[in-house]
């Protein structure tokens, strides 16, 4: 018999070693999440999958669950967190979704409108991040990287090319190619790698596609996150 | 090189009003007038406050986002510039010609962009001065007093408004910015059951077009001496026209007739306008005054818009609006007019062409299925031109191997015409103005001979908002010595 622990009231029976994040999807309920893929183990840098825990916040992704443990997730708390905490990524990079390609497709976005983040709240810091075009068939347009390192993740221990990594700290933290350049074009990057489909806002792009999938009828436009995320198919990506 | 009252000999001795910025009008004008001791006017001048930044902006993005953030452009015909945008792009993906599909989806979202601009632009912001007076009572002078007192009339703008932003909806997808214009196509087809709301609407759309034509017909009859003098300049007709000849307001080559109605210039292919026409800078304006290059500037700038389309086609292919336009050339007799609030006439003449067009576009089969995306060979540049509800609107990208765009230039209708409405407020000053007291309804001369361009300051200014009219008296010294607004 397994063991269970209760998320926002209701009980969720889980295996040892899962974490509360994987249980609950395990049993069909969701908690936020941006950095976290099923095909990797747990990152722990976007936080917004977090939940409170005996009076703890802690990242539900990589904390295993508990026997007994009383787990608030969908709550006013915790969706507040979770709204600061999106505010602060769209503040961080350039997010300007009436003319980015990715929208309706973006995870950020999408969960942007499902936690209701109506404004920015914080300052913008507009930081100068120069596209990188190079590459035939896939742009990088750093304006929108949130760090979550899925591409670097991806590239690495899927791809085994390790194309992508990410230098320096804080504000000065930022993703670079792996090539001597820095260009992707002289790199061994194709669009078909799992690093060229993964990342979940509008960094990693194939090329010419644009608005070739008109504005409202992308996956977030047909249905929210919460329930996009739960479908068995759901990767990571649209 | 300069015009009558453009520049003052002795302007220090002159005392300054600005007229700033101008009511009614979308985005950031000014007027500054200077006048001697005893009121007469020295010199008159039109600014606009011409931001810059987009075309920097546009630069080193990759040329698939670009007709969607050209519609940040402007808040009032962000179609036009989508669809001149995707145009020139096309040409860059060797989309020459789209399929079928696209052309009519594109037409189609135009003519309602046309639809809702022309009836937005003489409902809401011009029938308050012509159905009352340029100088009646300010608080009378607006939309609200249009439907206390014309009840129908106001109705029928907001419907017809509403109609045109309907067809904007089911073709582009949004009310506003919509992204279905794409570089070598369209990323939908209309939508069976919004066709036939639409069309069960049209026919009532075209009445009151034609009554709307009526309306501004009947007011020119009423008060000759008014209508055709107001502001009256004469200059230069430019637009696009189909290859026949006849009035085309989404795609063709450009016409240029002399003010007496000669054909000056014919053919002139969209790709080629570099050849017709050059750019000038002067120190006291930002926005540039563009000209016909062999004809120089003095001589060479023109007005585009209604009045130099329904004047520069030889026919309009659609039998109501073809009849008023036939009327319109009658009423001179067959000589060009000229006068700005003939623009008035001109632009319901076009609205009744726009909903006509949508009539007979609507049970088109290529609307609601068939190949919707076409491409060719690669070229690194593209020129996409239209004409948008003001006037002629040119859309210019080079674009790298790289995908991204390392050349833009856009020349918007306002730009256009900053030449001609340059004259129609120093004829006004000159006319109204000059020797008299200024008044609130004095001043509202000068912008109502502004307003029958329809300028969009936003777009041209690439600024955006629209705020409340201001006019100071600054003495010779630049202190204001008095200050009227209004919102
Ligand atoms: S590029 Fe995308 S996947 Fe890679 S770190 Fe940035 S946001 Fe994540
Ligand atoms: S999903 Fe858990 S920290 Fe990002």
């Amino acid at each position: 018999m397994s063991a269970t622990f209760l998320l926002d009231g209701q009980p969720v029976s889980f295996e040892p070693g899962q974490t509360i994040l994987e249980a609950a999807r395990a049993a069909g309920r969701y908690i936020p999440h941006l950095c976290w893929h099923p095909d990797f183990p747990p990152h722990g840098s976007c936080k917004l999958c977090i939940v409170k825990v005996a009076g703890r916040h802690v990242s539900s992704c990589a904390m295993p669950a508990k026997e007994g443990w009383e787990v608030e997730s969908d709550t006013p708390e915790m969706n507040g967190e979770r709204r600061a905490l999106l505010q602060m990524l769209f503040v961080e990079g350039n997010h300007f979704c009436p003319s980015c390609e990715k929208s309706g497709n973006c995870q950020l976005q999408a969960l942007a409108y499902d936690l209701e983040m109506m404004t920015p709240r914080f300052n913008h810091f507009f930081p100068d991040r120069p596209v990188d075009a190079s590459h035939p068939d896939v742009l990088l347009d750093f304006n929108r990287c949130i760090y979550c390192e899925l591409c670097v993740r991806a590239s690495r221990d899927k791809d085994g090319k390790g194309i992508f990594a990410l230098t320096n700290r804080g504000i000065h933290k930022h993703l670079v190619v792996n090539a001597e350049s820095g260009r992707l074009a002289d790199t061994d990057f194709s669009a078909d790698d799992m690093a060229a489909n993964i990342c979940p806002v509008g960094v990693i792009l194939h090329k010419r596609v644009g608005f070739a999938v008109p504005i409202g009828q992308r996956t977030y436009d047909e249905a929210p996150i919460h329930l996009v995320a739960m479908r068995p198919e759901a990767a990571g990506d649209d | 090189m300069s015009f009558e009252l453009e520049t003052a000999p002795n302007r220090e001795n002159l005392r300054r009003v600005a007229i700033d910025p101008v009511s009614r009008v979308e985005g950031h004008g000014k007027v500054t007038l200077l006048l001697d001791e005893a009121g007469h006017i020295h010199e008159a001048r039109l600014h606009i406050v011409e931001f810059r930044g987009f075309e920097a902006f546009i630069r080193g993005r990759p040329y698939w986002e670009v007709p969607v953030m050209v519609q940040r452009l402007c808040g009032i015909c962000p179609v036009s510039h989508h669809l001149a945008a995707a145009k020139a792009l096309d040409r860059v993906v060797g989309a020459v010609p789209v399929t079928a599909t696209a052309d009519k989806m594109r037409r189609l979202m135009h003519y309602g962009q046309i639809l809702q601009s022309h009836a937005l632009h003489f409902f809401h912001l011009s029938s308050p001065d012509l159905l009352f007076g340029f100088g009646s009572p300010v608080g009378q002078r607006n939309i609200v007093g249009v439907a206390r007192a014309h009840p129908d009339v106001a109705k029928q703008g907001v419907l017809l408004r509403k109609f045109g932003q309907e067809v904007i909806r089911a073709t582009a997808g949004k009310r506003i910015h919509g992204t279905a214009a794409v570089p070598g196509g369209i990323n939908r087809h209309l939508d069976a059951a919004d066709r036939d709301l639409l069309a069960a609407e049209v026919d009532q759309m075209v009445a009151w077009s034609q009554g709307a034509v009526a309306l501004v017909r009947r007011l020119h009859e009423a008060d000759p001496a008014l209508y055709d003098q107001f502001g009256h300049f004469e200059s230069g007709l430019l637009s696009l026209v189909r290859d026949d000849g006849a009035m085309d307001l989404y795609d063709g080559h450009l016409r240029l007739r002399d003010a007496a109605g000669t054909i000056l210039r014919d053919d002139v292919a969209d790709q080629e306008y570099l050849s017709l026409i050059t750019e000038e800078v002067r120190a006291w304006s930002y926005m540039k005054f563009p000209y016909v290059t062999e004809l120089g500037p003095q001589a060479g700038w023109y007005k585009v818009g209604p009045l130099a389309r329904v004047q520069n086609c030889d026919f309009i292919p659609s039998p109501l609006a073809e009849a008023e336009r036939k009327a319109f050339i009658d009423y001179t007799g067959g000589a060009i007019q000229h006068a700005p609030l003939a623009f008035h006439w001109a632009r319901m003449i076009e609205m009744l062409h726009a909903a006509e067009v949508i009539r007979e576009m609507l049970p088109d089969p290529d609307l609601v299925a068939g190949e919707r995306m076409a491409d060719g060979v690669r070229t690194g540049e593209g020129v996409g031109i239209i004409e948008a509800p003001r006037g002629t609107l040119i859309h210019h990208y080079g674009v790298g191997d790289d995908d991204l765009v390392s050349m833009c230039n856009l020349i918007v209708s306002t730009t256009h015409n900053n030449q001609a409405m340059n004259h129609a407020v120093r004829a006004v000053a000159r006319k109204y103005l000059d020797g008299r007291e200024l008044t609130e309804g004095l001043l509202n001369h000068i912008e109502v001979a502004i307003r029958a361009f329809d300028p969009c300051l936003s777009c041209a200014t690439h600024a955006l908002g629209k705020m409340p009219l201001i006019v100071e008296l600054h003495d010779a010294g630049g202190a204001v010595v008095d200050r009227l607004s209004r919102d």
